[in-house]
């Protein structure tokens, strides 16, 4: 579904992604980890839409993919991805009312299939509770499955999340991780998520990538990009083999930080 | 003995500690004009008390003798009246400039400049223009004011709509909002409680334009009656007249404020405005 051929990315100078080439088909959970600095998000943000390679392309379907973001590609930012204006509820029937009229607000027969539609999702991401609530009210993981619930409304072929449960504590992050499987199952959907947390990386989706540089300068550490040094299949890696990642990306977080 | 940084007060030693300045302020005030009056009953400079609400009685409960108008409201009433047009004009206009110029890179990058270089005029100097242009009449206060006021809340609003997280807007696009979708569903409500911060704000600037042109040119109004009164060295006029502006000017903003909270209850408001 997703092709990625000799793409760069280049910042001024500085070389963030080389030279990356990447197949994916409808319905892999690509989980995408690496040093910090390493070009996840930024490849997150050319899937996106919001970010352009510099060279090389992306294709959906065999044709380059749009350079704004769009419903085809859902999204879930670490933080500030929910519209505090709006209630639970109202933060997913917007999405609704962006989708199906043309400024913005719904009415009538059309408003109430939006709400029961709304109201399910957010009986399976666990929030029927909070529904009259401002996100303000919502704990960190709850304000995560809320954007969750809305990034989904809209049925998008591709999820992107970018480090989704980096801010949460260990026993939420567990329950989102199941949360993520079974909407990734029951949508058939096509993940992107980029993790700090390798671990988290190797539980979940089917196919892991690690983001990392393929030669470092230390005079010049800005010179070569990160490319993904690592395409695995989950579930066939050894224990020595994570050892083997988690070093090399601390090798190269050791370089990055002595700047 | 805890250390003064941790040291607070209670509830109710709150409110007495917020009243203490202003009771001493008057004992000060009531002392100094007593002891003015002893030396000599015909003194203006600090009237008593009595005096001043003689003054206010014969203004506000007694028609006037030359017009029959109540004087004291009706220099209220044509004061608020400039100001409500003036800042009505203002929000409506800083709102519309500051979302367009914020939201749209394409208008930023032309209009935002100007933007800039037209709130740094001072607006008081234009005033004459002002005088030419509309006359010396209601126009001219209230375009003083709408001037005054408007760029800075455009730029303000501008600012805030600037700094409403790049995020909310990548989601709504994700959820294939439309540029129009986006300003008038995750723009336009969360800067209208700005807009009434910026109001507020700006609220000390509109009064300041308001009784600067009714000092110039007016017939009524509460800055035309202090500038007026001031020629007789009226003191027991001017200030119960602007005890009643402080009065005023504070009854508005905490009407604001308290429809900003009304209004938009997930907006916490940030200490230190106003």
């Amino acid at each position: 579904m997703i092709e990625i051929n000799n793409m760069w990315k280049r910042y001024g100078d500085s070389v963030i992604l080389e030279n990356i080439s990447a197949r994916v088909a409808e319905g892999e959970f690509i989980t995408l980890v690496g040093a910090s600095g390493c070009g996840k998000s930024t490849f997150l943000r050319m899937l996106l839409g919001t970010d352009t390679p510099s060279q090389g392309q992306i294709l959906l379907d065999g044709k380059p993919i749009a350079d704004e973001p769009d419903s085809d590609r859902g999204v879930v930012f670490q933080q500030y991805s929910v519209f505090p204006h709006l209630t639970v509820l109202d933060n997913v029937v917007v999405a609704r009312a962006f989708a199906d009229s043309r400024f913005g607000f719904l009415f009538g027969a059309r408003k109430r299939a939006a709400i029961a539609e709304a109201e399910e999702l957010l009986n399976i991401v666990g929030l029927s509770h909070m529904q009259h609530r401002y996100p303000d009210a919502l704990s960190g993981g709850m304000r995560q499955r809320l954007a969750i619930a809305q990034a989904l409304i809209l049925k998008p072929r591709i999820l992107l999340l970018d480090e989704p449960f980096g801010a949460l504590d260990p026993g939420i992050r567990a329950d989102m991780h199941e949360l993520v499987l079974r909407l990734w199952r029951q949508h058939k959907l096509t993940i992107f998520m980029v993790t700090h947390d390798l671990k988290e990386g190797f539980h979940l989706g089917t196919r892991l990538w690690v983001f990392d540089k393929l030669r470092n300068d230390p005079q010049a550490p800005n010179a070569y990009g990160a490319g993904i040094t690592y395409d695995l299949p989950v579930g066939a890696c050894e224990p020595e083999l994570l050892e083997e990642i988690d070093q090399s990306m601390t090798a190269t977080d050791a370089v990055v930080d002595s700047l | 003995m805890k250390r003064m940084i941790n040291l607070a007060p209670g509830k109710v030693w709150r409110v007495a500690l917020a009243m203490l300045p202003f009771a001493l302020i008057l004992l000060v005030y009531m002392a100094a004009s007593d002891a003015r009056l002893a030396e000599n009953p015909q003194d203006k400079l600090l009237p008593s008390f009595e005096q001043m609400g003689d003054a206010i009685n014969r203004l506000a409960f007694e028609p006037s003798k030359r017009t029959g108008e109540y004087l004291f409201w009706q220099d209220t009433l044509s004061s608020l009246q400039r100001l409500g047009m003036g800042m009505a004009i203002a929000a409506s206009l800083g709102m519309f400039l500051g979302l367009m110029t914020g939201a749209l890179p394409m208008l930023n990058a032309s209009f935002a400049p100007l933007l800039t270089v037209v709130s740094l005029i001072p607006p008081m100097a234009i005033l004459p223009v002002l005088f030419i242009v509309f006359g010396l009449g209601e126009v001219s206060k209230v375009a003083l004011i709408a001037i005054g006021t408007t760029p800075f809340i455009a730029r303000d609003i501008q600012k805030r709509c600037l700094e409403i997280p790049r995020e909310q807007l990548v989601k709504a696009q994700t959820l294939g909002a439309n540029s129009f979708q986006i300003i008038v569903r995750v723009l336009v409500p969360q800067l209208l409680p700005r807009l009434l911060d910026a109001m507020r704000l700006s609220l000390g600037a509109a009064w300041l334009f308001l009784i600067a042109a009714e000092a110039i040119a007016a017939t009524d109004g509460l800055g035309y009656r202090v500038f007026l009164v001031r020629r007789y060295l009226s003191m027991d006029v001017i200030l119960p007249y602007v005890a009643w502006i402080t009065v005023l000017a504070f009854v508005i903003d905490f009407a604001l404020q308290k429809l900003s909270r009304v209004a938009f209850p997930w907006h916490e408001p940030k200490e230190g405005g106003a």
